[in-house]
């Protein structure tokens, strides 16, 4: 089965974020004078084939854990996992 | 008899920037440069090490995330844990800390900007007859992504293990957040590994040897080096 997953990865908490920072800094000058605390952060997208969704989000897990994110400066989550069907694929139906 | 010329290998990344600096500097300190491909495993024999300065993998995902799987890290982690001295150059730190063979990580600057100027850091921590506690070295920085961050329980360890080798100061030596160019955590420039044979800094010392072109407050460090890779060397 394959699937897509999108993972997020964002600054821990408490770290200051100059890059939300100048976001946050501009917007008062399109108008936008209500807004605060603007974090920026990343998104991952990823096609994967596996067994199961289980066995999708432990590798994605794990890719997480060791390479797609620091663990001393940043914190990640899996937004989303979504089955990919194979309309004239290879894949047989089960 | 004549003093031995310690080889010291400089690892070559896709997108390295200061690899040719740090081998010339290699030479005029006194040791023979041995240049090392990032996708071989062999590290040319080397008695020492030096990950320099640059844009490995274009600083993609996060700097020095990518660099730290080539092949030849796997050897130079290898080669760390067995004693051998290595030293971190700018990215070649930010590699060094993406591998876990130094505490900490590197991110964006305060204010976003890139710096590249003369400054000047105090050693905290020495080591050895070169890299002297206290005395203070003029050496360019140039990078974009050099705030050094850890947790509070890391500094405080690092702190109590003596394990911060250098931080930003006045040039009269006082280490003040008005000197810290990048808002790195405590004005920590450089940090030590726990068994002190692995250096990383944001500075350039290859770029502060030559009396010609600067002041030569990267001298000492690139001693530290050397003096280590030679006591290593069977006479």
């Amino acid at each position: 089965m394959n699937f897509r997953v999108v993972v997020g990865v964002r600054l821990k908490e408490g770290l200051l974020d100059p890059q939300g920072k100048a976001v946050e800094s501009a917007l008062p000058s399109l108008g936008w004078d209500n807004v605060s605390h603007v974090r920026v952060g990343k998104e991952i997208e990823l096609e994967i084939a596996a067994p199961d969704e289980a066995a999708a989000r432990t590798q994605v897990t794990e890719m997480a854990e060791r390479f797609l994110s620091n663990p001393v400066i940043e914190t990640f989550e899996i937004l989303q996992v979504a089955e990919l069907v194979t309309l004239h694929g290879d894949d047989k139906p089960a | 008899m004549s003093e031995h010329r310690p080889r010291i290998g400089v690892v070559t990344f896709p997108g390295s920037l200061d690899d040719r600096d740090a081998l010339r500097a290699v030479a005029l300190m006194g040791g023979d440069p041995v240049s090392v491909w990032h996708a071989d495993r062999s590290l040319g024999g080397a008695d020492a090490i030096v990950l320099p300065g640059g844009f490995s993998y274009g600083d993609y995902l996060r700097t020095g995330a990518i660099a730290r799987f080539a092949p030849a890290m796997e050897s130079v982690a290898a080669f760390a844990a067995a004693g051998g001295p290595v030293l971190g150059i700018c990215n070649g730190f930010q590699i060094l800390c993406e591998a876990g063979l130094l505490p900490g990580a590197l991110i964006r600057n305060r204010g976003l900007a890139f710096v590249c100027r003369w400054i000047t850091i105090r050693v905290d921590h020495g080591s050895g007859a070169f890299v002297r506690t206290g005395e203070l070295l003029p050496v360019p920085i140039k990078h974009g992504e050099g705030r050094f961050v850890a947790s509070e329980d890391e500094l405080r360890r690092l702190e109590a293990a003596g394990q911060i080798a250098f931080r930003y100061c006045s040039p009269a030596g006082e280490a003040s957040d008005d000197f810290n160019p990048n808002g790195s955590a405590a004005n920590i420039a450089g940090v030590w590994n726990e068994a002190g044979n692995v250096l990383g800094l944001m500075p350039h010392p290859e770029h502060a040897i030559d009396p010609d072109l600067g002041p030569t407050g990267g001298q000492p460090i690139l001693q530290w080096l050397l003096s280590v890779a030679r006591a290593r060397v069977p006479a």
